[in-house]
């Protein structure tokens, strides 16, 4: 048996909104993977010392602030500093079409927008894992 | 896909039969159940002749990046006819933060206005007279801080508070169930809640000291029966705790106002409406023993369903926003806003928000559906799913009261858990299909690109720049007694208003007087339901 890939389901910045984070959080855990959901209100820190904690493979970070330019540039800097580039960083959410071509070339390996299907999610997620 | 062997359900998920008649109405009671419009038990409508007398007030709800830039937005949206103003606050301002916090980072200006202090509600209200405009104010934790700012600004311009009409949202019980955005633990927030009741009814009893509101819970993704029955069991949580607090039912529940949602469900919607005035009518005569007739009747605003916006094909959400803004008015709405097609997107542009207050325009004015109170009460369908309706609701409202009222449902995560179950249920019936949304899981196309709203990047610098220049200009001993008073006036139980409007008129910043209550009550971390 394989072992189940880890995602962390994380919600940065001020937004209560967690409709999509714990929509996802659920479809992705039925779909065999283990989920960590941090919660509301993290900080880019608080963020990725939970991915180091958890070990995980792939942070979701789900943003309808619109805060992500400054938010998400953050997360994959730490990332870097802690040397944890092997991990995949996804964002959920209202990100308009020019920050999302923005975000990836900084690293960020999707961007999924409002009306993404949840099985493109965690099959996007087992592809780039198997990568 | 056979229609024979399609279940039919509202987009709730509640069965309906394919046609409905006289046999459906068999239990209904016509003076019991329906009533004439204006009369008890008010499910046909709160005024006798609805719109003829009064027509809806179409209040967009507006606010972005600095002060001055929303001020130039309401006196555009006042001189394109539209008839009252509703703040979006951004979410620094909703969480008691000043603009230069920390945490405020990325985010000042962003999802509404940025307002740190009394000046910034003086440039945003400025050369807007408050006693001839109502004004709706979405804020709930430092609900109580903004509007002592309001009532402030006010003062200033020489209007007395009596004068005053509009709304403070200050609906804490939805924020720990839904919308997430909470300061303090539930009891000091009630007490908050209560402390602006009692103050509203003794000086600015026009004034709506709380908007108790649905919207938010189903836009987090609840079913409309959960909708109403949440919404109406935090309103029986803030009656209790005023009467405890010594007010007579007859002197705070006329003023007390609902905020629904509109979904795209057309007849679910209308029903949601009708069984909402009528439960809180017997609610707050028999429960109660309200005798005032104004205590009895639901007065609410609606606004149609962010949620329900699509990304993709955005022109499709004029429609949709059409429709829902006609569930709306059939079904008695007091107060309307319409989404913008961009919404999907970002914060509207002027060229979208104009089509969305138009819509309402034309609904009003050429459809003719503003001439008659409740125009489809009697049909057989309508009047079966609001009692259908009325007794899922009262179900859920007896669940709550039997886990001792709704501080302790929600620390037991009740309705949170029901909520999140109804939210993947559906998304989950998106993506088998067995819910069509147009242009998202069917009839896709291209997608034609809109213009849209573009944030000031400055407004943050602004706004730290102006926080500056006030933190040096301002008397530091006057503000500093007054937080200190107010600390000692949260610690004890006296009406917290007075210190917080001191506060306030020192020019303590909205962060300073949430820090000193903060030292006092405490920070509120939920327990997360998946």
């Amino acid at each position: 048996m394989t072992t189940p890939i880890r995602v962390l389901v994380a919600k940065p910045g001020l937004d209560g909104h967690d409709r999509g984070a714990k929509v996802i959080a659920r479809a992705l855990r039925d779909a065999g993977m283990e989920v960590i959901y941090t919660g509301l209100r993290q900080t880019p820190e608080m963020i990725v010392n939970a991915a180091l904690q958890e070990d995980v493979r792939v942070i979701g970070l789900s943003i309808l602030s619109g805060a992500h330019n400054v938010i998400v540039p953050r997360v994959l800097e730490l990332l870097r500093e802690k040397q944890m580039e092997d991990v995949k960083v996804i964002v959920g959410g209202i990100v308009p079409d020019e920050d999302a071509e923005e975000l990836k070339k900084q690293g960020v390996a999707a961007v999924f927008q409002p009306g993404a299907s949840l099985d493109s999610i965690v099959q996007f997620i087992r592809s780039a894992v198997a990568a | 896909m056979k229609t024979a062997e399609r279940q039919f359900t509202t987009i709730s998920g509640v069965a309906v039969q394919s046609l409905y008649g006289p046999e459906d109405l068999a239990d209904l009671d016509s003076s019991r159940d329906v009533g004439e419009s204006g009369e008890f038990p008010y499910t046909r409508g709160i005024h006798r002749d609805m719109y003829r007398s009064r027509l809806w007030t179409m209040r967009q709800f507006s606010g972005f990046a600095t002060p001055e830039e929303t001020n130039r937005r309401y006196r555009y949206l006042l001189e394109q006819g539209q008839t009252g103003l509703s703040v979006a606050f951004d979410l620094p301002t909703l969480m008691g933060y000043d603009a230069d916090h920390a945490l405020s980072v990325g985010e000042v200006g962003k999802c509404g206005v940025s307002i740190c202090s009394l000046e910034d509600m003086e440039i945003l209200f400025r050369g807007i007279p408050l006693g001839d405009v109502t004004v709706s104010m979405t804020i709930n934790s430092p609900a109580a801080v903004l509007w002592a700012m309001y009532l402030a600004v006010a003062e200033q311009q020489g209007i007395e508070w009596g004068r005053l009409s509009g709304t403070i949202q200050n609906d804490i019980l939805k924020e720990y169930i839904a919308q997430k955005e909470y300061i303090f633990p539930p009891r000091p927030s009630m007490r908050l809640v209560t402390d602006t009741i009692e103050f509203g009814a003794r000086y600015a009893p026009r004034f709506n000291p709380i908007s108790i509101s649905g919207y938010h819970i189903r836009e987090a993704g609840s079913t409309a029966v959960q909708e109403l029955a949440f919404t109406l069991r935090d309103g029986i949580e803030y009656v209790d705790w005023s009467i405890e607090r010594g007010l007579a039912v007859d002197e705070f529940a006329p003023r007390l106002s609902f905020f629904f949602n509109v979904h795209n469900d057309f007849f679910e919607e209308i029903a949601k409406y009708r069984a909402a005035r009528k439960i809180w009518a017997y609610v707050m005569r028999d429960r109660y023993g309200a005798r005032n007739e104004r205590s009895l009747k639901l007065r609410f605003h609606a606004q149609t369903a962010g949620c329900s916006l699509t990304w993709q094909q955005p022109y499709n959400n004029v429609v949709r926003t059409a429709l829902q803004a006609l569930a709306a008015v059939l079904g008695g709405a007091q107060s309307l806003h319409t989404n913008s097609l961009d919404e999907a997107y970002a914060l509207p542009s002027e060229h979208a928000v104009t089509i969305a207050l138009r819509t309402q325009q034309v609904l009003a004015h050429e459809t003719g559906v503003s001439a008659f109170p409740d125009p489809l009460g009697g049909s057989y369908f309508l009047e079966a799913l609001t009692l259908e309706t009325e007794q899922a609701a009262n179900e859920y409202i007896r669940r709550i009261d039997q886990m001792g009222g709704m501080i302790a449902a929600v620390e037991a995560g009740f309705p949170q858990r029901e909520i999140a179950a109804a939210s993947y249920r559906y998304q989950r019936e998106i993506e088998a299909g067995e819910r069509v949304i147009v242009g998202v899981n069917r009839f896709q196309s291209g997608d034609e690109p809109i213009e849209l709203l573009e944030i000031d990047e400055n407004a943050a610098r602004t706004q730290c720049a102006r926080l500056d220049a006030l933190r040096r200009r301002r008397d530091r001993a006057a503000v500093s007694q007054s937080l200190d008073a107010l600390r000692r006036a949260a610690e004890g139980a006296e009406n917290a208003m007075p210190f917080i409007l001191d506060a306030v008129r020192a020019y303590a910043t909205l962060g300073e007087i949430c820090d000193a209550m903060r030292s006092v009550f405490g920070s509120y971390q939920e327990k997360t339901h998946l």
